[in-house]
């Protein structure tokens, strides 16, 4: 094993041995799944919408995992203030191995903790349409918690304390769910919103699992998964540029 | 084995590290005194590759510090000032850790952590989360972590601070071990000077930032003609207390010490 697995494999143990975590970051998906799967249903059964649990357990697995992926990349505040970052910073080793092996282990959690809210949306009554498409959602499921894990690890290089998590879980990653297509349709919005939805890169992660949970068209797929690679990709960029300049 | 010279760190326009000379042979044990503030960490930190100095340069096993990180990472271990263990991992799980990032060989590995956690007195406990140790256990695992990796030079930034006299000894007594069997040069800070006395080679004096002596503990204390170590130190370095301008961080570590009881 190398540097970026042995990294990878301290996110895992420290997820599997956090059980209240692991547990509480469900709660808030299951909430919304109860309330909103359920309460909305009727409405927009009648509003000639169709099934809305199909509709929206995308998005309740994309909550899942957007939070736990934000969470596990900031947890670097976390390990600069208990010390085990500078352990890290002092060995032989590229920093971007250690930004990579951090972000991988801490977007695997997010990707299992979003299997389990699937799993939950299984049990609610939610069903695949087209089971050889369930590798293609689980690689969207994981884009996602690579593109907000490494927000968090942005976020984490820069701020020094905790205090700075409420600040991006209320200013950019809720905004980030609540103005995305996560909820609601995209179609019939109005223009404004419409433009804001569409510049959201979380609608095109939850497009992506949509579509291929739901048995879209490959060639939708295939531009929803451009878009989020290469976002992704880039933030895992700058994420590994502000690592690299932390001081300890 | 350390070689430095004109080493300057400034914070803003506070100078922490003034144009700082010396040198360490190799096999040698020196002990690295000042007062709170003096810089001692700062010059270890540069020493170490984690911070840039401003101005100056550093050799350290023969690589530079600034154009030779990996090479000058790869021949030093050290423990720091402020522990720095991942205390949701067991005591060997940290060891691997460090063994995989410095490329220990996996052959010989699981014995070698198994036989330096003997040796710190932490066998039975290699598979108990750190966060159940006490502060002297982490320290001891501390140690055995740098060591780990062979490195030719250790780095030891108040290895004793708040561990009992049995558990000081018995990593003095190690250090001068190591030093002598294998050859490690040995860099440490400590406030307790009979520590320095009883341990070290050689001493190098920084307060406020500049060297103000460097010699045997006899030299010193002939120098200032004083009959212990502790008064030449304080001949040396003067009475003031230097906590009052201490900066945020270095306060919030004085608490953290206090809360902590190290
Ligand atoms: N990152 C930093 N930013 C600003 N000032 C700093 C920083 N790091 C250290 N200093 C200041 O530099 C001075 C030297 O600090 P240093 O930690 O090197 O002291 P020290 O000799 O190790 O003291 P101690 O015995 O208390 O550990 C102190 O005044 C400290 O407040
Ligand atoms: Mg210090």
């Amino acid at each position: 094993m190398g540097a970026i697995g042995i990294l990878w494999l301290r996110q895992i143990r420290r997820y599997l041995r956090s059980r209240a975590r692991m547990v509480g970051s469900l709660g808030q998906p299951v909430l919304f799944l109860l309330a909103f799967g359920f309460g909305f249903g009727p409405v927009f059964a009648r509003a000639g919408e169709g099934d809305y649990l199909a509709f929206v357990a995308p998005g309740i697995i994309a909550m899942g995992i957007l939070f736990t992926a934000t969470f596990s990349g900031i947890e670097i505040i976390w390990d600069r203030q208990f010390g085990f970052l500078r352990e890290t910073l002092v060995a032989p080793v590229p920093r971007l191995t250690i930004v990579l092996g951090r972000t991988l282990g801490a977007a695997t959690v997010a990707l299992i903790q979003g299997c389990i809210v699937f799993a939950i949306t299984l049990i609610a009554g939610f069903r695949v349409r087209e089971l050889t498409l369930l590798p293609v959602a689980l690689l969207f499921m994981f884009l996602i918690a690579l593109l907000f894990t490494a927000i968090g690890t942005a976020v984490g290089s820069v701020l020094r304390d905790m205090q700075g998590f409420q600040l991006i879980m209320n200013f950019l990653v809720l905004p980030l769910f609540f103005f995305s297509n996560a909820l609601f349709p995209e179609a019939g919005l109005p223009a404004p919103l419409r433009l804001v939805v569409r510049l959201n890169p979380l609608t095109y992660g939850i497009a992506g699992v949509r579509g291929a949970l739901g048995a879209a068209h490959g060639l939708a797929l295939l531009a929803d998964f451009a878009v989020l690679g290469t976002l992704a990709l880039l933030v895992l960029g700058i994420a590994a540029f502000l690592f690299s300049r932390i001081e300890v | 084995m350390i070689e430095v010279s004109g080493l300057v760190k400034t914070f803003g326009s506070f100078t922490a590290v003034d144009h700082v000379s010396f040198s360490v042979p190799e096999g040698q044990i020196r002990a690295f005194l000042g007062p709170n503030g003096a810089g001692k960490t700062t010059t270890i930190k540069i020493l170490t590759t984690v911070l840039a100095p401003s101005a100056g340069s550093a050799r350290v096993a023969g690589h530079d510090v600034i154009r030779e990180r990996a090479a000058v990472r790869r021949a030093f271990g050290i423990v720091f000032q402020d522990p720095s263990l991942d205390e949701e991992l067991t005591a060997y799980e940290n060891m691997e850790l460090h063994g995989v990032l410095y490329g220990v060989p996996r052959a010989g590995r699981r014995e070698r952590i198994a036989a330096l956690l003997g040796f710190v007195g932490l066998s039975g406990r290699a598979d108990d989360y750190v966060k159940e140790f006490s502060g002297g256990m982490k320290r001891r695992l501390e140690i055995a972590r740098a060591l780990l990796h062979r490195p030719r030079l250790l780095f030891l930034d108040e290895p004793t601070l708040g561990l009992d006299p049995q558990t000081r000894n018995r990593i003095w007594e190690f250090v001068k071990e190591l030093a002598a069997r294998e050859k490690v040069t040995v860099f440490f800070t400590t406030h307790a000077m009979e520590e320095a006395e009883r341990v070290a080679g050689e001493i190098t004096v920084i307060d406020h930032g500049r060297i103000v002596a460097e010699g045997t503990a006899a030299l010193l204390k002939e120098q200032t003609a004083s009959a212990t170590l502790e008064e030449a130190f304080i001949a040396l370095t003067g009475r003031d207390i230097r906590a009052e301008d201490a900066e945020p961080a270095d306060r919030m570590r004085m608490m953290r010490r206090i809360w902590r009881g190290r």
